[in-house]
């Protein structure tokens, strides 16, 4: 039994003082400095205050943005995946199958940053809005809008979606769905009662990963977004980096943690709630 | 499904008429021809991809037949979807739905129908099938917590609370022990009885298929062989297959010597001739087989009796009878079941011992060798 303890407590070693080293002590620092004022030249100087929470406010449009459009941009996602990913799972054969697997994937073999800039041109003057002025539908205004930012995240996460909702479609045993319709079931209702219940762990998990990752963007906010449209990620970079003024950078991540948590902790029950109390909705 | 009142009780509750079942250029089933009775117990039987469970299918309406027409209850049913016909199937490995529990789970059929019933009528049929397959309370379990057996009434509650024209069972047995087998086909046949539905079953265990079937369909490479009760298949098969699917059977390839109506006389090997019941007309010459089932054969000491002189190879005790392998030098091996009460009188044989085979007459039957 002792020996069996220290054999685990030596396999959780190295995961457990990465954790201590790269996490738990940034936090605590992190958390220090946020109480904290701005050094003379910038940077730190111990002290403190709670002046750089009560400031919170003045970056209040950041918060607003990050916690309208991840959500959203989660949901397009979610609308967008779920269909390509049961057509991937239930619909396409074998062969056909791998093949459009890998285009979902093919994007991944570049930097983000290319493919996000990609979509300025696209966006941009003369792309899409030239396009469309052709056309005689005018040419409205879509680079450097929420909507930009929005297309942005679904082109970059939509493949962070469509694999785990794919795993739990492809997963999901067919001869149930012959049960269904032997039941009397139309295909449509053996889709609701039936397939999407058993596929909310794939939801689950796509969407947390997905929100999850949203929460921290600043690449595409601050590339398709023109400082117009800009996220908490932007925020901090601006105070890190631009005006040097890590305590109140470090509170306004400290609020980000808080709201990240409040937010994963309430969706978490959501989903273990309508799973019915299936564990693996809502930790999947 | 209209259902007239003044039904003919006597017309066939299902029909295959002239069905092929092609996939691609493999033929699943080929010109099946089959009325199934109202109420009876009928199983498919043959070895794995002989067409049993494709006919299954088919009934059920998951597939559609290539050539030919499916009726239920008198009406063409090939082209209905499953869920619009009166029909349910016990799946092979159950497929219970796994998010939810055991009521839902049997409810889940009555919830299909328009208009729905009301909650309590539900409720009730629910608790009544439970009832049924002898799991009263254990509505509120899920269905993790079953045992096999468990999962397996579930699975007959969710399918006959719907009160189906036919109830299909694919391979229903194929998951659970021996023992718990044996008790389950002593109640599904028990359940067939009182409920009065057409149970179709598809197995290939032979034995299953004796023990609770009125009539099996023997089927081999998509056709069918042989229909008939398990006592006609076993004691009249219609060839070698046949007799050798169900139950055991020694066979002695040869040529026809004459032949009329009565009996044949079948020269096998080492010039020995063995004379028995043709089931078919054969010409001289021609080659048969003939088939002895190993309990027709007895065992007898030398000197105790006119036969074979063979020589014991092996013996299994079995229980009720010793099952033994002899060698006659002409004929070969075969086997000769001896019953415990020939044993007690004679004593057991043991390996290398000399011994007499017999048989009495009319005990061979002469089957065509195909």
């Amino acid at each position: 039994m002792a020996r069996r303890r220290i054999g685990a407590t030596l396999l959780l070693a190295p995961a457990g003082l990465w954790l201590l080293a790269m996490l738990v002590l940034p936090l605590v620092v992190v958390l220090v400095f946020s109480f904290g004022e701005r050094g003379p030249a910038g940077g730190y100087a111990p002290a403190f205050t709670l002046a750089n929470f009560l400031n919170l406010g003045s970056r209040g449009a950041a918060f607003r943005n990050t916690l309208v459009l991840a959500p959203l941009g989660t949901l397009a996602c979610l609308l967008i995946a779920y269909p390509l990913a049961y057509v991937l799972a239930m619909r396409v054969g074998e062969r056909w199958r791998t093949v459009l697997l890998v285009l979902v994937i093919v994007p991944f073999w570049t930097s983000i940053l290319i493919r996000t800039y990609a979509w300025i041109f696209l966006l941009g003057g003369q792309g899409i809005p030239k396009l469309l002025g052709w056309l005689g539908l005018g040419q409205p205004m879509l680079i450097n809008t929420p909507f930009s930012v929005l297309v942005g995240i679904v082109y970059g996460y939509l493949p962070l979606m469509v694999f785990p909702i794919y795993v739990s479609l492809e997963r999901l045993d067919k001869r149930l769905l012959e049960a269904a319709d032997d039941l009397g079931a139309p295909p449509w209702r053996s889709f609701w009662q039936i397939t999407l219940p058993l596929s909310l762990p794939g939801v689950a998990t796509g969407c947390l990963l997905v929100f999850i990752l949203l929460m921290g963007e600043f690449l595409i906010p601050a590339m398709l977004g023109g400082g117009k449209v800009f996220f908490v990620g932007n925020a901090l970079v601006d105070l890190f980096l631009q005006s040097r003024n890590w305590a109140f950078g470090s509170a306004v991540a400290m609020a980000l943690v808080v709201v990240m948590l409040v937010t994963v902790t309430v969706y978490m029950r959501l989903m273990r709630r309508w799973g019915g109390g299936r564990d693996d909705v809502a930790l999947m | 499904m209209q259902q007239s009142p003044l039904q003919d009780m006597d017309a066939p509750i299902a029909e295959f008429r002239a069905v092929t079942k092609r996939f691609g250029a493999v033929v699943a089933a080929e010109g099946l021809d089959l009325a199934i009775r109202r109420g009876e117990f009928l199983s498919f039987l043959g070895p794995s991809g002989c067409g049993k469970t494709t006919a299954l299918r088919m009934l059920a309406g998951f597939e559609e037949p290539s050539e030919g027409e499916v009726l239920l209850d008198g009406q063409r049913v090939d082209g209905l979807p499953a869920h619009r016909r009166p029909v349910n199937m016990v799946f092979q490995h159950y497929a219970l739905f796994p998010h939810m529990g055991v009521a839902d789970n049997i409810a889940y059929g009555l919830r299909q129908r328009r208009p729905r019933p009301s909650g309590a009528e539900i409720a009730r049929a629910v608790d009544r099938a439970l009832e049924t397959v002898r799991l009263e309370g254990y509505g509120g379990r899920r269905i993790w917590e079953l045992s096999g057996g468990q999962q397996q009434r579930v699975a007959l509650a969710r399918a006959i609370v719907n009160e189906p024209k036919l109830l299909l069972l694919d391979e229903p047995m194929a998951a659970l022990d021996r023992k718990l087998r044996r008790d389950m086909q002593i109640e599904l046949q028990g359940l067939q009885r009182s409920l009065g539905i057409t149970f179709v079953l598809v197995t290939h265990d032979q034995e299953e298929a004796l023990s609770m079937s009125d009539r099996i369909v023997i089927m081999r490479g998509g056709r069918i062989v042989q229909v008939g009760s398990p006592r006609d298949l076993y004691d009249a098969p219609r060839d070698r297959y046949v007799a050798d699917f169900v139950g055991k059977s020694n066979f002695f390839p040869g040529r026809i010597e004459g032949a009329d109506g009565a009996e044949a006389r079948l020269a096998v090997a080492g010039g020995q001739v063995i004379a028995g019941r043709p089931r078919r007309a054969f010409s001289e010459g021609q080659a048969a087989v003939a088939s002895i089932r190993p309990e027709q054969v007895a065992l007898l000491r030398p000197g105790q009796g006119v036969g074979l002189p063979v020589r014991v190879l092996t013996g299994i005790f079995l229980g009720e009878h010793t099952e033994y392998l002899v060698r006659h030098e002409d004929l070969g091996e075969f086997l000769a079941h001896v019953p415990r009460q020939a044993e007690a009188a004679q004593g057991r044989f043991a390996p290398g011992d000399e011994a007499i085979a017999a048989w009495p007459e009319g005990a061979a039957l002469i089957l065509g060798d195909d």
